[in-house]
């Protein structure tokens, strides 16, 4: 059989396909479905948390962090409950990463403030002696980008039914409403509105007259998405 | 049939030779900036605080692994079938002025797609799944330049003589039908230029912008899937393909067996992909991919170490050609760290292993020893072989060659070493509970703990870049002031004896 497929390119061909794709089959197939069901508490992401998260892509902190607590004590003890499947309903891309050269951020919102941020994001070095990550200086003169975060919100809701809009039940037992901007001008209303409540905690005048005046720097986003991860 | 050897057209594989060093230099250079940039963070700055967007770590990273993986070494792939694929097929590409064009075009459009990717990556325009980073117009373009290949190598086989493929070819058609199945799957997006609002209203935001297919779980199980079989499409079973078509025409000896060979293609076919999911481990992927995925990564030792013995058994008898000849010390090394690489990584892949291995530098350094000493070693060797064919100019200078060889050796045993340890040190600092059951080491502790190991490692890929500097020296002065030689002088056996 395999004298013969070597002189048969197109048969070795297939032949080489179905041996190939075979695994994938098995192995990514059967759980499709369950794996992308929301546990209860998961929400979607608001436009300016968004707008963040495509900040923290658009820089690579997967590079570094990862956002995936494995199930051992030392992991919960440092990083908080361990990661479930359905927390990552709403996580398109998924930003697991691969290597922690720095912490796990999975659930950095319970224990870092928008202050901490602030002054981490200026120069690590400061708040963390030791630290080895660079300063993300610009963040503080690059504005966010709303528009195509917004552009997300509607995609996600569209195709895949994300619940914008939609009450989304939370573990307390309440009932919680993400909203998405009927148009553009209401969506960056409704990220700036979120926006004020993140400088109200923040200690640059820069970046809160920037907000005031309607402008939405990068680090302002990166803060909302940081503070949302729990 | 003629009765005069054939006259090969090496056209499109000089232009390839020429990305890769090209490529390679900027990867490996990236590569080292990286290094340095985690031993000495202030160099995150080097071309000041207003250019410190595109000089910092994390922007750069991807450009690294980028550049190495879809530069240096798909150019060493595309290089490597535009001169073997002729010779074993038993045609040449000016026969077909068809083929010619596909080839040329081939190659425009595969720089056009480099530059795009270098830009669109530096501008922080990214997908974020590692090796796919791409936004969709990029792959678009990349799935072209896929096709161009696929017509290239598939064109040729189409009007070859020889009827038989020989084992190259196989792991050629192998790595085309395996990416093109892995990246058209991993990068299944959505463009959000289509997200339309309650009043109508679309277009919003930057057109490139995509969305995932896949949503969290899926997505990364869909991701290593892809990213562990870019491995393997791209770092094995390609650079396999070189080694069974270089060994034997350097050394003059037949490939020690044929059965062997069969038995490594297709085992590594079957097998490879189901390990996918050994970088999922503890994730909240099913538990069952988790363990399939372990059991599969040290069931692929077989196929892994089927090649590599067969290639080593191949100089059986002919041991004096490593001393000998410093080519010849590149391919047999390049097998041993093969051997070394397919051995360690199913070692990680062991759970309770992966457990302390994960998420830690001993992964950088499995890679590494991985690329630098398998796929680096046998590209290099390739283009030696193939330089003095090609630009019928004998290699510039041997001892060079040697010097280099022994720079990078040292290099990369700096590099794993290095991280070997730092890797291990810094899963146990993580582990570590103090007496009361508190943990024993703050994040921070762990991290100014490996700057010994960051630094020597930083020296160890600046070995590496410097021996390939000395590499990219070697062949650019063959190409201009080397000694004349037709192909007739040279050493050259047929392989399989054939």
């Amino acid at each position: 059989m395999f004298h013969w497929l070597e002189k048969h390119p197109f048969f070795f061909a297939v032949a080489v396909f179905l041996a190939v794709a075979f695994a994938g089959l098995v192995e990514i197939v059967p759980n499709f479905a369950q794996a992308s069901r929301p546990v209860i508490g998961t929400a979607p992401y608001s436009t300016l948390e968004l707008a963040g998260r495509q900040v923290y892509i658009k820089n690579s902190c997967n590079a570094c962090h990862s956002q995936l607590i494995r199930p051992f004590k030392s992991e919960t003890d440092r990083y908080g409950h361990y990661s479930l499947s359905g927390e990552y309903a709403y996580d398109r891309p998924f930003l697991w990463g691969s290597k922690r050269t720095g912490p796990d951020l999975m659930r950095v919102g319970n224990y870092r403030t928008t202050d901490w941020h602030e002054n981490h994001m200026k120069n690590p070095a400061d708040v963390v002696p030791g630290s080895i990550m660079p300063a993300y200086t610009w963040m503080y003169t690059n504005l966010a980008d709303i528009d195509t975060a917004y552009a997300e919100q509607l995609t996600v809701a569209q195709f895949f039914g994300v619940p914008y809009n939609k009450p989304v039940p939370m573990k307390d037992g309440s009932k919680l409403t993400v909203k998405m901007g009927v148009d553009l001008a209401d969506a960056k209303a409704l990220a700036l509105a979120e926006a004020k409540l993140i400088t109200a905690d923040m200690k640059d005048q820069e970046i809160k007259d920037a907000v005031a005046a309607g402008n939405i720097p990068e680090i302002v986003a990166i803060i909302a998405y940081m503070n949302s991860l729990k | 049939m003629e009765n005069r050897p054939l006259e090969y057209d090496y056209t499109v594989a000089k232009l390839f030779m020429l990305t890769t060093i090209l490529t390679g230099i900027v990867g490996m250079l990236i590569g080292v900036i990286l290094a340095f940039e985690l031993a000495f963070p202030s160099i995150n700055t080097i071309l000041g605080s207003g250019l410190a967007e595109y000089t910092n770590f994390s922007r750069l990273r991807p450009l690294h692994t980028d550049a190495v993986i879809f530069g240096f070494t798909l150019s060493g792939v595309f290089a490597t079938w535009y001169y073997v694929g002729q010779r074993v097929l038993k045609v040449s590409m000016a026969e077909s002025s068809f083929l010619m064009f596909i080839g040329k075009l081939h190659f425009v459009l595969y720089v056009i797609g480099v530059a795009a990717v270098i830009f669109s990556l530096l501008a922080g325009v990214t997908t974020s799944k590692e090796y796919a980073e791409f936004e969709w117009p990029i792959d678009i373009a990349i799935v072209v330049v896929w096709i161009l290949f696929g017509i290239s190598m598939f064109g040729l086989i189409g009007i070859r003589r020889e009827k038989s493929l020989y084992i190259s070819v196989w792991y050629y058609i192998a790595t085309f039908i395996g990416i093109a199945m892995l990246y058209l799957f991993n990068n299944m997006e959505i463009p959000t230029i289509l997200g339309t609002n309650g009043i109508g209203e679309s277009g919003f935001g930057d057109w490139w912008h995509s969305v995932s297919m896949y949503a969290g779980t899926n997505d990364a199980l869909v991701q290593w899937w892809y990213g562990h079989n870019a491995v393997a499409f791209g770092f094995t079973v390609p650079i396999v393909a070189m080694i069974y078509y270089f060994l034997p025409k350097e050394s003059g000896q037949a490939i020690y067996s044929y059965k062997l060979s069969l038995l490594s293609f297709w085992g590594l076919m079957f097998v490879y992909l189901w390990a996918g999911g050994h970088h999922l481990l503890f994730s909240t992927v099913p538990d069952w991919v988790q363990t399939m995925g372990s059991v599969f990564s040290i069931v692929l030792i077989l196929p892994s170490w089927g090649s590599a013995i067969n290639m080593l058994l191949t100089m059986k008898g002919e041991w004096q050609q490593v001393a000998a000849s410093p080519l010849i010390k590149f391919m047999v090394l390049g097998s041993t760290f093969y051997m070394f690489s397919t051995l360690e990584g199913p070692i990680q892949a062991i759970k309770s292993v992966n457990a302390i291995a994960h998420f830690t530098d001993w992964i950088v350094g499995h890679v590494h020893d991985g690329v630098l000493g398998w796929v680096g070693f046998m590209i290099m060797a390739a283009l030696y072989h193939m330089a003095p064919r090609v630009f019928k100019r004998e290699i510039y200078s041997k001892s060079l060659m040697a010097t280099q060889f022994w720079i990078q050796t040292l290099g990369v045993v700096l590099y794993f070493t290095s991280m070997w340890i730092a890797g291990i040190t810094q899963g146990m600092m993580w582990r570590a509970h103090d007496e009361f059951g508190n943990l024993a080491y703050s994040f921070i502790d762990t991290v100014t703990v490996l700057h010994p190991y960051y630094t020597i490692r930083g020296v160890g890929g600046l070995l590496y870049l410097v021996g390939f500097l000395m590499f990219a020296y070697n062949i650019y002065k063959t190409m201009t002031s080397g000694r004349k030689v037709e192909e007739s002088e040279l050493q050259s056996a047929s392989p399989m004896g054939a």
